[in-house]
């Protein structure tokens, strides 16, 4: 029953492809199969998931769900929005925190940074102690030790599922370069470096477009010259101011040489308001006459 | 060795359209080639396609120097422009100054030129414009920056200097071990 079963899925698929008429109108009806997926089988078995750690079964147990935390807290000292923790943190640096109050029961003798600095140390070793042992609990058990969960359980955070979403793309034998992206996933490739290190243009590169790219940069560097060239503005001053000087200096030889050159005035200044009306024009052939 | 930034090239090209102004482009769309720039332990060189290829397959410590060196980034990211560009600025510099046999010496050992070995300035140099500096037979000795402008350098009294010194072929000699 079952092979008859899946046999009758099977024509029934195949008599829903695209079909033509081979060899003209007379000829058998020719259905066309779709390319062929080439699907690999796994080299490995998949791994098997890792045991909870102590506080995940207590976690379980007690209902508690991650809660998501925001990763920049209201600093109210300093009135901005600050990191949760890492540099610049609200609340400020704790190696600079300059009050260390003596509790109510405490030794009024003992050092108070001392203690706060030794519990620190503390508290490290102890996480750093029950990481270690969770380890050595799933190497002991036989299962693997991923990084992450890979699995889908139901008490992954987003944030979680994307990374492992990352872990299971890239983990092909061409490094997730070829894999087809989920429906709503970015389409770029993130860098390979996580975005740290600097990288350049390759050495030899699309000289053509390298080419077009400098003269484009040349192009919007040209256009945004100055309209006002202030040297002609101020050899323009100079000038009249010669002018003036010299007219001064005729006034005391004589009066027919000051008049004469009084005429000469209005025609001087029309070339400045000359070239107010056409600011463009900032190579001059006014040059020649400044001599 | 590697191709410019994006804003390393804005700062060679600003450098360079300071002597040479919109001839740039003539350096950079070449109808006999294609150049271009790269970078090479903080200089800046100016070679042919050709050449970079070859280049390409040296080892970086052991390059010395592919192309033209034109010039150098400063520890704080500042463009110098060397003399061994000057090679190619010269035929498109825009403002020259032309200094009298006495002085070229003077200017060849390193000092500023004075209004008085001043011998021609192209019209309309403003003050501060990156100026090539010739002899008076056209041959290229280095290049400067306007002290004065043209107007100005009329006025001005013999000893007052006219262009600042920035590079000379004499340099060559002098700084033999530090240029590429």
């Amino acid at each position: 029953a079952l092979a008859r079963d899946n046999t009758q899925l099977l024509v029934s698929r195949l008599w829903e492809l695209p079909a033509e008429r081979a060899g003209g109108a007379g000829g058998p009806l020719v259905a066309q199969l779709p390319e062929p997926t080439f699907r690999l089988p796994r080299e490995k078995p998949p791994p098997k998931p890792r045991p909870p750690t102590r506080w995940e079964q207590f976690a379980r147990l007690k209902g508690i769900r991650r809660k998501k935390k925001t990763s920049l807290v209201w600093d109210e000292q300093a009135k901005e929005w600050r990191r949760r923790w890492g540099y610049r943190r609200a609340g400020g640096d704790p190696s600079r925190a300059w009050l260390a109050e003596v509790p109510a029961g405490a030794d009024p003798e003992e050092d108070q940074f001392a203690r706060l600095r030794r519990e620190k140390r503390e508290r490290v070793a102890r996480n750093e102690l029950n990481r270690l042992r969770n380890l050595a609990r799933a190497h002991r058990a036989g299962r693997a030790v991923p990084a992450a969960p890979l699995h889908p359980t139901g008490h992954q955070d987003r944030d979680e599922l994307r990374r492992v979403a990352r872990v299971a793309r890239v983990s092909t034998a061409s490094l997730g370069r070829f894999q087809p992206r989920l429906p709503k996933e970015s389409a770029e490739p993130p860098s390979r470096n996580g975005g740290k290190k600097r990288r350049f243009e390759p050495l030899l590169g699309n000289l053509a477009a390298e080419r077009s790219r400098q003269l484009e940069l040349l192009r919007d560097m040209g256009s945004k010259k100055p309209v006002l060239d202030i040297t002609r503005a101020v050899n323009k001053q100079l000038r009249q101011e010669e002018a003036e000087a010299a007219a001064n200096k005729g006034k005391k030889q004589s009066k027919r040489g000051k008049r004469g050159r009084q005429q000469q005035r209005p025609g001087r200044s029309g070339k400045k308001s000359g070239a107010r009306r056409q600011p463009q024009q900032r190579k001059a052939a006014g040059g020649g006459t400044g001599g | 060795m590697r191709p410019l930034t994006e804003a390393e090239t804005r700062a060679v090209f600003e450098k360079l359209a300071k002597y040479i102004g919109e001839n740039i482009q003539l350096l950079v769309d070449r109808p006999d080639g294609t150049y271009c720039f790269r970078l090479h332990r903080d200089r800046v060189y100016y070679l042919s396609e050709k050449l970079l290829k070859l280049a390409a397959s040296v080892p970086r410590e052991s390059l010395v120097a592919p192309g033209t060196c034109f010039g150098k980034f400063t520890k704080s990211q500042k463009f110098r422009l060397s003399i061994t560009a000057l090679d190619f600025l010269a035929p498109y510099a825009k403002y020259k100054v032309w200094v009298k046999p006495g002085s070229e010496q003077s200017f060849l050992y390193g000092n500023h030129v004075l209004k008085s070995g001043l011998g021609r300035i192209t019209e309309n140099t403003a003050q501060y414009q990156g100026v090539v500096v010739y002899s008076m037979a056209d041959v290229p000795l280095g290049f400067g920056v306007a002290a004065k402008s043209t107007q100005e350098c009329r006025k001005v009294d013999p000893l007052a200097i006219v262009v600042f010194h920035q590079a000379d072929v004499g340099e060559y000699v002098r700084k033999e071990d530090t240029l590429t």
